[in-house]
């Protein structure tokens, strides 16, 4: 099938074009030359006066696997009154902050977004990921690794073992059909199973000896070494303590210069404020990121509203349920993670909430590269994914951004920074920070523009001063070159891939991993591996 | 020709044991290795025979039988899909997917087990873990309302009572066990305490322990039986341990009050996290009923009694459970997947099951087989299907295919239903 996209304004910052009027041609899936379209037997649309944007990319968001399923079972009361019927051959779903799988498919596609990295999965459970993967349309996804409280990997760094850490990751990342390397508060979980967490850097994991430092040390290492796409993907030590924007800026000095991502960083830049509500470090922490070159991270916006948080920080949940006194789920998974769920609801008039609000604007307006920041909201930990829009909003329009403000309880507004800062994203930095951005740290070389080459992943936008409007109901949405939503809704289901990585490991690791498992597993070594089974089919992106 | 096939799955309970070996002669199955006596049956029972499906009795062409259950299906106004429990959650996928295109009520054997457990987990959270955490870590585990000694036969020896694990080198001496149930069972011998509840009491006995963890007094000195010395004692360990789990079966979720008890034992275990790491596991039965909570609750946002009546996911547990619908006569035609309600269904609810068109998958005999209208005869999975299981603590795990018999999956015929009906 071939399809043209005519004279729309083209917002590719990749490909440097920044609202030039042009056409864009999609021939079996992929952009292609004009000059290789057959344009007789071209579908065209008319986009004159439009804006073309690559599809959205979004890097950091919890939407399939254990814990956002126990989220959804949990919560009856999240999806009632966000139900959609089934139509066509489009599926019924029950939406809210954690909607079920095809259903999350569909509202991604009604955004814009062609493309979402789970932001967590448990080895021991990722078959469960993967299963839900299949069911989640529209979207081609992977799934990151969680490795920053694996026994496993904290035994080799307490025995100085970095190689066979490093054998040991690589064949984890194949084991499970992962994307990346994914640290939750490193040493804190496992911890957690102790009722304990970690505070510093240099505090020691119980049993082991070795620190947060050496495993977010150890694990940039081996990104790095096995030349893995996306960067090691760090959620750090002490999220939501007033103590966490000092770690957040020492955990980016200790990366020493490899490459890494911060996630949903809001929540790790706060300082000790007045009373108990904690204040914005923002100004410190963008110092620290913008000094780092080889540092990206996305930031994990509050949304005023309903949310339902859920992580593998197992203490930072249960301090949340000790809190909001909310329903709580805890799980501890054998020798690799832990998890927790709390519902909450965010308010303006919490001045708690307020604070965290302006932090992550603040972050968004104090770090300089959009190529290095990224737009989340941490689906559905500080709001759900189908608030992008309103973010947007907030991002290009100061007065909206100033109006949200004046709603914030006076605790949280006072000596602030924020309404002093006054600029304003343009189209083509948002293009940057929901698409080329976030592909360009995940590796994904086809997705976030619309070169020749690049999938066909496409999201037309009618340009309205209302940008929140604008970003909420696409003209059309491509998927692969098939529309998928028009009008902001969703009318085709098409499937989509899941990429993994497959680096190269020393196959001498896995006879130690089969004995090793017979203690440390009550999961058979064979079966633990999603290769085997029903599988997962993933499309391997190579590691360089 | 022989085979041996090593890392298989049993699918008789909750503890899915993955570490069996299946030795085949053919399609007959000659020996299986660290099966307990439950789940050697699953094997060496199997009839491995192909067979035709059944209409009304009579043996038909594949296509005919399918044809026919699309008939049912598309003159029914309320049809229900029940069971799903000892399928794969590859075919509990595809029975979601039929009955959201026919505006069915799905539910599975979760409703009548551990239905309560799923509401009190709605109503007050549930802090869990893995079954490896409780073999590895825990040195208290309470046992209340469930006599795993005999329907899970290997929760103790691989998870539990007996299981030595990285802080837990000496295994049962390293731990202090509890039993609380209503009368002495196999595990109560087993446990170094026993708490004799008098029924009806649990919830009484449960809240009298979260007044205990807050430091009150009652002002009673027996509670449900029990001296409340001996619960005070048991409090006392439950603050001290350094990690403790707590199993519930349906001792808890049958007895009165129901999910009130759940979510109370649950409330008791989320306190205790003030002194000490505590976890409780629900003690699921069928093997793959986790599965069923699990792919529903992807696929509608609901673990079980959902219906698709008006389009879109509704969750009523008590009207769209399948012993609800079928008692209140509201269901006009059945597609009962791998479970036998004919069996074990209140009367009123199963005479109904009698009266409505019925359409079975099933790898064995069963009541409601017995009286279908349309018989699938099925591959069973984790025998001659393969597939994925979840195991009570949600942990997903692969089954095999020990045998090749070719003999049709669930998902294969509910595929082909999905067709005929669309
Ligand atoms: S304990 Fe359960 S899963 Fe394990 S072998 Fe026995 S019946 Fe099968
Ligand atoms: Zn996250």
């Amino acid at each position: 099938m071939i399809l043209g996209i005519l004279g729309g304004r083209i917002y590719d910052p990749r490909n440097g074009k920044d609202g030039e009027v042009g056409d864009i041609w999609v021939k079996d899936g992929r952009v292609v030359a004009p000059e290789d379209a057959d344009r007789e037997a071209a579908q065209t649309v008319d986009a004159a006066g439009l804006v073309v944007m690559p599809g959205g990319v979004d890097i950091h968001a919890h939407i399939v696997g254990s814990e956002v399923n126990s989220g959804r079972k949990l919560r009856p009361e999240d999806h009632r009154g966000h139900e959609r019927a089934r139509s066509g051959n489009l599926r019924a779903g029950a939406g809210g902050t954690v909607p079920s799988t095809y259903l999350t498919g569909y509202l991604y596609s009604e955004l814009g977004y062609t493309t979402v990295m789970q932001a967590s999965a448990a080895p021991l459970v990722v078959r469960h990921t993967h299963e839900e993967l299949e069911d989640v349309p529209n979207l081609d996804k992977g799934a990151f690794i969680v490795m920053g409280n694996n026994h496993f990997v904290m035994q080799c760094i307490a025995d100085k073992q970095p190689e066979k850490a490093r054998d040991y990751v690589a064949w984890l990342l194949r084991a499970s059909r992962g994307y990346a390397i994914k640290i939750v508060n490193p040493g804190g979980v496992e911890n957690w199973k102790w009722g304990k967490n970690v505070a510093e850097l240099d505090d020691g994991v119980i049993g082991y000896g070795v620190t947060p430092r050496q495993i977010v040390q150890t694990l940039a290492s081996i990104a790095d070494g096995l030349g893995l796409p996306h960067a090691v993907h760090i959620h750090g030590i002490n999220l939501g303590r007033h103590t966490s924007a000092r770690t957040t800026v020492e955990m980016i000095a200790a990366l020493d210069g490899h490459r890494a991502h911060l996630c949903h960083l809001q929540f790790l830049s706060y300082g000790a404020g007045r009373g108990h509500v904690h204040r914005s470090e923002a100004t410190a922490v963008a110092a620290a990121v913008n000094a780092s070159a080889g540092l990206t991270v996305d930031i994990g916006q509050v949304i005023f509203g309903d949310a339902t948080t859920m992580t593998c920080d197992g203490p930072l949940q249960y301090g949340l349920h000790r809190t909001t006194g909310h329903k709580w789920i805890n799980d501890d998974v054998e020798g690799e993670s832990g998890g927790g769920i709390v519902p909450i609801t965010y308010k303006p008039s919490n001045p708690i909430n307020g604070t965290m609000w302006l932090t992550g604007m603040e972050l968004f307006l104090l770090i300089d590269d959009p190529w290095r920041v990224f737009l989340s909201t941490d689906h559905p930990n500080a709001g759900p994914f189908t608030s992008y829009p309103q973010v947007i909003r907030l991002l290009m329009d100061r007065d909206y951004r100033r109006e949200m403000f004046d709603s914030l309880h006076p605790r949280a507004r006072r000596g602030a920074l924020l309404p002093e800062l006054d600029r304003e994203y343009s189209l083509g930095e948002i293009a940057v920070i929901s698409r080329a951005g976030p592909a360009r740290a995940l590796g994904l070389e086809h997705k976030g523009h619309l070169g020749v080459g690049a999938d066909g992943d496409i999201a037309v936008y009618e340009e309205c001063a209302d940008k929140e409007a604008m970003f909420a109901h696409p003209r059309y949405v491509y998927k692969g070159g098939e529309l998928v939503a028009r009008d902001g809704a969703v009318v085709a289901d098409v499937t989509g891939r899941t990429f993994s990585v497959a680096p190269e490991y020393d196959m001498g690791i896995e006879a130690e991993l089969r004995e090793y498992f017979k203690k440390a597993y009550t999961v058979s070594f064979d079966n633990y591996s999603v290769l085997a089974g029903h599988g997962a089919a993933t499309e391997i992106v190579a590691c360089g | 020709m022989s085979t041996v096939v090593e890392h298989v799955t049993c699918t008789f309970c909750g503890c899915l044991c993955d570490d069996l070996t299946v030795e085949a002669e053919g399609t007959e199955i000659r020996k299986v290795r660290l099966a307990c006596s439950s789940g050697q049956g699953i094997f060496m029972d199997y009839d491995p025979r192909p067979r035709q499906p059944l209409v009304d009795g009579r043996e038909v062409e594949w296509e005919e039988a399918v044809a026919e259950a699309a008939a049912i299906l598309s003159a029914s106004d309320s049809p229900l899909i029940y069971g799903l429990s000892s399928s794969a959650s590859e075919a509990q996928r595809k029975a979601v997917a039929l009955a959201d295109r026919i505006g069915a009520v799905i539910d599975s054997t979760s409703s009548v087990c551990h239905g309560p457990t799923g509401l009190a987990m709605q109503a007050v959270g549930e802090p869990t873990c893995t079954l490896g955490e409780v073999r590895d870590r825990a040195d208290l585990l309470v046992f209340w309302g469930c006599n795993p000694d005999a329907s899970h036969l290997r929760h103790f020896p691989r998870f539990s009572l007996t299981a030595k694990g990285a802080l837990t080198p000496n295994g049962r001496a390293d731990r202090t066990v509890y039993v609380v149930d209503v009368r002495p069972t196999g595990s109560s011998k087993k446990a170094d305490h026993f708490l004799q509840v008098d029924i009806g009491t649990d919830f009484e006995v449960l809240t009298t322990l979260r007044l205990l963890v807050k430091g009150l007094e009652p002002s009673v000195d027996i509670v449900g039986g029990v001296p409340v010395t001996e619960l005070k004692e048991l409090v006392e360990r439950m603050k001290s341990c350094r990690y403790g789990v707590a199993f519930m079966g349906m001792g808890l979720t049958m007895a009165s009050a129901r999910q009130l008890n759940v979510a109370e034992l649950f409330t008791l275990v989320a306190e205790l996290n003030e002194f000490a790491k505590f976890s409780v596991i629900p003690m699921r039965g069928h093997g793959n009923v986790t599965g069923a909570d699990q792919v529903l609750s992807w696929t509608t946002g609901y673990p079980f009694a959902v219906s698709f009546a008006r389009g879109y996911p509704q969750f009523s547990p008590g009207e769209f459970s399948a012993v609800d619908m079928l008692a209140r006569r509201a269901a006009d035609a059945a597609v009962i997947i791998a479970s036998d309600p004919g069996a074990h269904f209140p009367a009123a609810a199963a005479a109904h099951l009698e009266r409505i068109p019925t359409i079975v998958l099933d790898h064995g005999p069963s009541v409601v087989a017995s009286h279908a209208h349309v018989l699938f005869p099925t591959a069973a999975y984790g025998v001659d299907a393969a597939g994925t299981a979840y195991r009570m603590d949600n942990v997903p795990i692969p089954l095999k295919s020990v045998i090749s018999t070719g003999r049709v999956t669930d998902e294969e015929i509910l595929d082909r239903i999905i067709e005929a009906v669309a």
